[in-house]
């Protein structure tokens, strides 16, 4: 049986729409994840002892958090403040001195001879530093890493690093490879459960 | 005294609404779609460190996530205020790491496997030796790439 269909009314169709929209917006998270990433050390193979590569006394540089979360970089005592600039002046060794890494000529595909330093910075911590501390100084060891590319970007490429193509990335990547190598704990067998 | 007109002496016609529905459902559908309901309940409690050089994680599907924190009030009774390590939703020891990080490579597809990514969510006031522990285990199980999870600062420093 046909009757004429009569309008519906749609007036609270918007207060519904609002109920189910107020109850998305506070269910929501829109957090992105961010953080450091990192690529640990493949774990050497028992069976055969790997070949410990020589690295020269002087293009080491240790940094070290102790339990009282206080900062010792290249031999003394220091703020936080000031890890960034010892380490990209560590690195680049400006002014050529003896006792600060060494640089050997890379010839770079794509880019040609560039002289690479070989400074390694090495980051060791121990069981009672704290992971805010330990997380400040990775970060700043990150971002001395990312000032020097940046500078050599602008240099070369006339951009920061983050707006060049990836050839580029990649070129600049050689140049300054991020040699960041953190101490093998000493006591791992005795683990605390 | 200077009367003030009122908006009924012009006799101004009412809003239209009709396309208020569509708006809010415009809306509606932009939140429903952007929404993503937590997944694991969190039994310890952590409070991210802060950073500024930080990277966005591009892929979260391939990321399986490891809590480290002191527990929730509602479990200090049992499991006390040492700081504790949570994989899913339970508390759990180095020695679950092996089985955590197994079973999500299992539910990943065959190519996607190499690019997982182990991120730790630490609290800032954990010491490092539990977290030094967790990562010598991420190492023996070859999962090399991890993301120490931190909060996005402005550029100033303190310590």
């Amino acid at each position: 049986m046909a009757r004429p269909a009569g309008d519906i009314n749609a007036g609270s169709m918007a207060d519904i729409a609002f109920l189910l929209l107020i109850f998305f917006l506070v269910t929501t998270t829109m957090d992105v994840e961010t953080g450091i990433q990192r690529r640990l050390p493949p774990m050497p193979d028992e069976n055969q002892q790997a070949e410990v590569e020589q690295i020269n006394k002087r293009n080491i540089m240790v940094v070290l958090i102790n339990k009282n979360d206080r900062l010792f970089a290249g031999g003394q005592e220091m703020h936080i403040t000031m890890l960034k600039d010892k380490v990209k002046e560590f690195i680049t060794n400006p002014a050529n001195l003896p006792d600060l890494p060494e640089k050997r000529e890379n010839d770079i595909e794509g880019f040609g001879p560039v002289m690479v330093s070989r400074a390694v910075v090495s980051l060791q911590n121990d069981r009672g530093t704290s992971y805010n501390a330990y997380i400040q100084v990775q970060n700043e060891l990150v971002k001395a890493f990312n000032e020097l590319r940046d500078e050599f970007s602008m240099q070369h490429f006339g951009k920061k690093y983050d707006s060049v193509d990836e050839d580029q990335q990649r070129i600049v990547r050689e140049a300054i490879p991020l040699n960041l190598s953190e101490r093998e704990p000493r006591e791992v067998t005795t683990r605390r459960r | 005294m200077a009367t003030f007109k009122t908006k009924t002496d012009k006799g101004l016609k009412p809003l239209n609404t009709a396309s208020l529905p569509d708006i809010v459902f415009m809306l509606l559908f932009f939140f429903m779609i952007s929404t993503s309901f937590r997944q694991t309940e969190r039994v310890v409690s952590v409070k991210l460190p802060e950073a500024t050089e930080v990277a966005k994680l591009d892929r979260k599907d391939l990321a399986s996530y490891i809590n480290i924190g002191t527990p929730i009030p509602a479990y200090q009774g049992q499991f006390g205020t040492d700081a504790r390590i949570q994989l899913n939703d339970s508390f759990s020891t180095i020695d679950d790491i092996r089985d955590f990080i197994a079973a999500s490579r299992e539910s990943m597809s065959e190519a996607d496997r190499p690019l997982m990514t182990v991120a730790l969510k630490v609290d800032e006031n954990v010491r490092m030796g539990i977290v030094t522990d967790v990562k010598q285990e991420l190492r023996r199980c070859s999962a090399l790439k991890i993301m120490y999870s931190t909060r996005r600062k402005a550029e100033t420093n303190s310590f």
